[in-house]
């Protein structure tokens, strides 16, 4: 499977990097180069294998169901590149 | 007083607990080798008031008698570690001035344990790279040198396996998720163990791939890993796949006696085109546990060759999703905005510069690989031939084998730059014997076994059953002790 150019841009686009127009055949290039070594994967038999969820059998641990931690709103905007009146702000969203 | 900064771990805190020294004094001298030592950009956050505040706390409780086993050992974080107000960006622009507010699980059983932070590491940005070539603080440099040529240090933990083979810091922490502490120590003739997975939690550190990544100790000596990951280790109600199971004494399973133990010697490890000098160290390290009473066998792990592609279809998806926080609101980088840009060129923006080229890659495959009409073909995919590979191991240990000894890379360390024009495929190559061990969830250790013709340090590499990180500790020490390996940098930084 190879990918071009404008599954390149594609897929920049749904990773939100934006990509220069000019970079995208390079990138498009070294994409299919790595799905080119995945494709290896296609020689494995792999029917009845069921994919694996956890590398270790075990069993999620479950805990209460109640509040333990939080308070602090500075502390969660400390490091926020635009903080204002305790929230994190961003470019207008709703028209 | 620079002697002190090559002390083992075990060596300093016997020193300390005689009153031989103190916690101050190697924490001095540590500091001191980190200042001259700026060449090889190691340490690329240095905390030497946190440092030494921490020190005489130590001395304070080893003087009361309270001394456990790390108490006042100076340590060197991995960036990918978040520790309270003190700058953790995981060696990536994007990150750029994060100083968390919280700090990592592994490193607050290291300060309760009484172990002292120098500072903060380099790595790989993101830990995606094998050369610390990926970092935003620049290139990591190995301290073997037998040429003009500055070698890498091998990556993603670069940083941490040059800090502690350069006596900067006595042992270091690192993170593995497809050799990322095995091949730096084979590279800087160190000793680094991934655990089994679950055995230490994740908690607080930046993730790349949550079904692989495990933090371990990188120390001089085997002895050392042993005290070092017994701190490290242990559950973690924050972490949900953390083992709640207890964590054994792993020093006291360093008996030296291996008789009767079953290793195995894995045929597809056998590369084509491996150099002969890594084919012949392998048989030297086979012989040595023969001679001190194991069985050696050949063994088959028939899915070996699938796991490199596997790994890298699985990791890149597992990273597209953790990078998707990287958005440029809650914290790091944000690009500056043009008139009428919104929330997704923000998005946009703010990642194309904060990301290298490298996580940009992988974020890119990732993504791929889990979008609709894909996800079956390679995600699935990949995930049933990770149960297989997991199964052949199954298989060896259900015959018996107690572990299995491989190469720990395909080759010594290499010159910074000489992959440049590499094909990322190629990079990927380093991780040829590691790779397995995490997508199995098993537990790996690299020991420095010996030095190829150029005179740099090669490693061989121990995997062992879930869980037996004290049995694998032990064989690793018996290789240890019949290598010899003693050879050091010479210093020319």
């Amino acid at each position: 499977m190879s990918i071009d150019i404008d599954t390149a841009r594609r897929v920049a686009h749904l990773a939100r990097i934006a990509v220069a127009e000019d970079d995208l055949p390079a990138l498009a290039g070294q994409l299919s180069g790595i799905l080119t070594f995945m494709e290896q994967l296609n020689e494995v038999d792999v029917s009845d294998v069921e994919p694996m969820t956890s590398v270790t059998p075990m069993r999620l641990k479950r805990r209460e169901d109640v509040v333990t931690d939080g308070g602090y709103p500075e502390k969660i905007l400390a490091n926020a590149p635009d903080a204002r009146e305790g929230f994190f702000a961003v470019p207008k969203v709703v028209e | 007083m620079s002697e002190l900064s090559k002390l083992t771990l075990a060596e300093a805190r016997d020193a300390l607990r005689k009153g031989e020294t103190s916690a101050v004094a190697l924490t001095e001298a540590c500091l001191s080798e980190i200042e001259g030592a700026a060449r090889l950009n190691a340490f690329v956050h240095v905390a030497p008031e946190i440092a030494l505040d921490q020190a005489r706390a130590a001395d304070a409780r080893i003087a009361a008698g309270d001394a456990p086993a790390m108490c006042g050992m100076p340590l060197g974080i991995k960036d990918l570690f978040c520790t309270r107000g003190v700058p953790s960006q995981a060696a990536s622009h994007i990150l750029n001035g994060f100083r968390p507010e919280y700090e990592s699980t592994v490193t607050q059983k290291l300060w309760d344990a009484g172990a002292v932070m120098l500072g903060k590491l380099n790595m790989d940005e993101f830990a995606m790279g094998s050369s610390n070539e990926t970092s935003t603080y620049g290139n990591a440099v190995n301290p073997w040198k037998v040429d003009d040529r500055d070698l890498t240090p091998g990556g993603s933990s670069g940083g941490s396996a040059a800090a502690v083979a350069a006596d900067l810091c006595l042992a270091a922490t690192g993170t593995d998720t497809g050799g990322s502490i095995r091949q730096p120590a084979a590279f800087t003739g160190i000793v680094g163990i991934k655990p089994t997975y679950g055995r230490v939690s994740r908690w607080g550190i930046v993730a790349f791939a949550s079904s692989l990544d495990q933090a371990g100790p990188m120390t001089r000596t085997v002895r050392d890993a042993a005290i070092m990951l017994g701190a490290m280790a242990g559950h973690d109600p924050k972490d949900s796949t953390s083992a709640d199971i207890p964590v054994p004494d792993f020093e006291a399973a360093l008996t030296g006696d291996i008789r009767g133990k079953t290793i195995g010697i894995p045929s597809e490890y056998r590369m084509a085109g491996m150099p002969a000098e890594i084919e012949a160290l392998w048989s030297r390290g086979a012989e040595m546990l023969k001679d001190a009473g194991a069985r050696i066998v050949d063994i088959s792990l028939p899915h070996t060759k699938y796991a490199l592609p596997a790994y890298y279809v699985i990791a890149p998806a597992e990273a597209s999703s953790n990078l998707a926080r990287y958005d440029g609101v809650r914290y790091g980088h944000r690009a500056k905005l043009a008139e009428g840009d919104g929330i997704v060129q923000m998005y946009e923006k703010t990642r194309a510069e904060g990301f290298g080229k490298e996580v940009q890659r992988r974020v890119m495959i990732g993504t791929y690989v889990l979008s609709a009409g894909f996800y079956d073909a390679y995600y699935n995919r990949a995930r049933k031939v990770r149960a297989l590979i997991k199964r052949d191991f199954d298989e060896m240990f259900a015959q018996g084998v107690d572990a299995i000894l491989t190469p720990a890379t395909p080759s010594a360390a290499f010159g910074l730059g000489e992959m440049q024009d590499a094909d990322p495929v190629e990079m990927y190559l380093n991780d040829v014997f590691t790779v397995t061990v995490n997508l199995a969830g098993l537990p790996g250790i690299s020991v420095p076994a010996g030095l190829d013709a150029q005179g740099l340090p090669l490693g061989l590499q121990l995997i062992g059953r879930p869980w037996e990180e004290g049995d694998l500790l032990n064989t690793a020490q018996v290789l240890e002790d019949a290598a010899g390996f003693v050879s050091r940098p010479a210093k020319w930084w």
